[in-house]
């Protein structure tokens, strides 16, 4: 079974060939980030349009790499969201048209799906069930795969994404975008105990999150004390140390919450997904509290935590072995909010 | 011309209740835009706005940054809209603006200043400023004479 992956419910353009959900034939992704840097993050509308300009040379470039034709392709799988509702449509009309025109069937998959299949491109796929963070920019959330494959959303954020978070702070520190790979960079030479940021923990037991209390901490915090810039001999304190205790409230109430949940569904296996889980930081502090309770961790390589059309592919596959193919290609639709995956 | 009509914020708490009471005078085709830095307590007024305007407290009403657009179903629609991402407000082509600054529900605006033109001069204006980690002082400035009626008040709440 070859699947064709196509992705584009953000900023990235991408196109993978894989088959029987495991052997990577190719991963192609353009990105945009260089487009939307001067604007601190994704524009929709250049999102779309960029989208558009690229999608056919990558899917071409896709096939290319695999050494396969259009016509070895057996099934499409394609992201039909969560997302920005313009670059989705951009994917799946794509999507639709190909399978349309070549006859072939067609698996849509939740991008938070896709992202938990991510995990598991590289190692064994643990039997269910198990617990699976998915951290990036625009989403933070809780799943508790059962048994049956189902992914229930046990637990969300309740304002910002972490990766917002980041993304934020590194606006109000004058630092580029994306915001996670400066201040991660940063917090590597800094001391994540020089500053006390609020941890937000909410309800003992609940397993949401919230990240605008710790982002809210950092803009007084600069309010306050000013940026130490290059040309001021008086800093008051070091970037790197302000980057390493954000970084540090961040990370340890993802990892706490996590563990809440490994521990209150009894699970052994536990994964993180997203592009927040490139972070230096999060990785090694998940390694030791998933060694600490014996549980297998299970995390992306960190080409493949971003956005990328082979975890949309890895899902595809799995989707149609569970469920089979969508009925009609045509009769799908972007859908900008789609929380509740149904499990791969 | 509108006199000042500030409130002093000591708490997110007490934020969320000013939200509350501005959500449940809101009438079909209100826009309010909210004008303020990064964590100047924009996001947490609309989560109180929303209760205001009868959206369950069930439903989490988030950062609308990554979608721009987010919406609810209480009393009436809610928009929740976000310019932060915008480089220019031509950019909004792809999603349901008019309906949300135009239409019959409730459009609350986030980072209003990069909505340029496209932002209705008939609004509720809310400028909040950070005095404290937790302190805010709120300023209503509404634009017309009916929302100056139903608004009028809040400086001395």
């Amino acid at each position: 079974m070859l699947i064709l992956g196509i992705e584009t419910s953000c900023d990235e353009t991408a196109a993978a060939v894989v088959r029987n959900g495991r052997e990577v034939l190719s991963d192609v992704v353009a990105s945009q980030i260089a487009v939307h840097s001067p604007y601190g993050g994704v524009v929709p509308e250049l999102a779309s349009r960029k989208h558009v300009e690229n999608i056919l040379p990558v899917i071409s470039q896709a096939l290319r790499a695999a050494g396969v034709g259009l016509k070895d392709v057996d099934a499409l799988a394609v992201t039909q969201g969560p997302g920005l509702i313009g670059a989705l449509l951009v994917g799946l009309s794509a999507a639709k048209g190909l399978a349309y025109a070549l006859k072939k069937p067609i698996c849509a998959v939740n991008h938070l799906e896709g992202h938990m299949e991510a995990a598991f491109v590289e190692a064994e796929r643990p039997e269910e069930p198990f617990v699976c963070l998915v951290v990036s920019g625009g989403h933070t959330a809780l799943y508790y795969v059962t048994h049956d494959g189902t992914a229930q959303c046990v637990g969300s954020t309740r304002d910002d994404a972490a990766g917002e978070a980041y993304d934020k702070v590194a606006k109000l520190l004058g630092l580029g975008y994306p915001g996670g790979v400066v201040i991660d960079r940063l917090a590597q030479n800094g001391n994540p105990e020089a500053f006390s940021f609020p941890k937000a923990y909410l309800e003992k037991s609940s397993l949401d999150f919230s990240f605008s209390g710790i982002k809210t901490a950092v803009a007084y915090f600069v309010k306050k004390y000013g940026l130490p810039s290059e040309t001021s001999s008086v800093a008051t304190y070091r970037l790197e140390d302000l980057a390493a205790s954000f970084q540090e409230a961040v990370v340890e109430v993802l990892v706490e919450k996590t563990m809440l949940a490994v521990e209150r569904f009894g699970v052994r296996h536990v994964a993180v997904a997203g592009g927040v889980a490139a972070n230096s930081r999060l990785r090694a502090r998940l390694q030791e509290e998933a060694a600490y309770r014996r549980a297998h961790l299970y995390i992306p390589h960190i080409r493949y935590c971003t956005d990328n059309a082979v975890m949309v592919a890895v899902a595809g596959y799995r989707i149609w072995k569970r469920r089979g193919f969508h009925g009609d290609p045509l009769q799908l639709d972007a859908r900008s909010r789609w929380v509740d995956a149904a499990g791969p | 011309m509108n006199g000042d009509l500030c409130v002093e914020s000591p708490s997110p708490e007490v934020s969320l209740s000013l939200g509350e009471a501005v959500g449940r005078r809101l009438l079909s085709g209100d826009v309010v835009a909210l004008w303020g830095e990064l964590g100047a307590g924009k996001t947490l007024l609309t989560q109180g706005i929303a209760r205001g305007l009868g959206v369950p407290p069930e439903t989490a009403v988030t950062s609308p940054t990554f979608t721009i657009i987010n919406e609810y179903e209480g009393r009436l629609h809610l928009y929740h809209m976000d310019g932060y991402r915008l480089g220019d407000p031509g950019e909004l082509e792809s999603l349901p603006w008019r309906e949300a600054l135009y239409g019959h529900g409730v459009a609350v605006v986030e980072w209003p200043e990069r909505l340029g033109p496209l932002l209705p001069s008939a609004r509720l204006d809310i400028f909040l400023e950070i005095l404290g980690p937790t302190t805010r002082r709120l300023r209503f400035v509404p634009h017309t004479d009916d929302l100056r009626r139903r608004f009028g008040d809040f400086g001395r709440l």
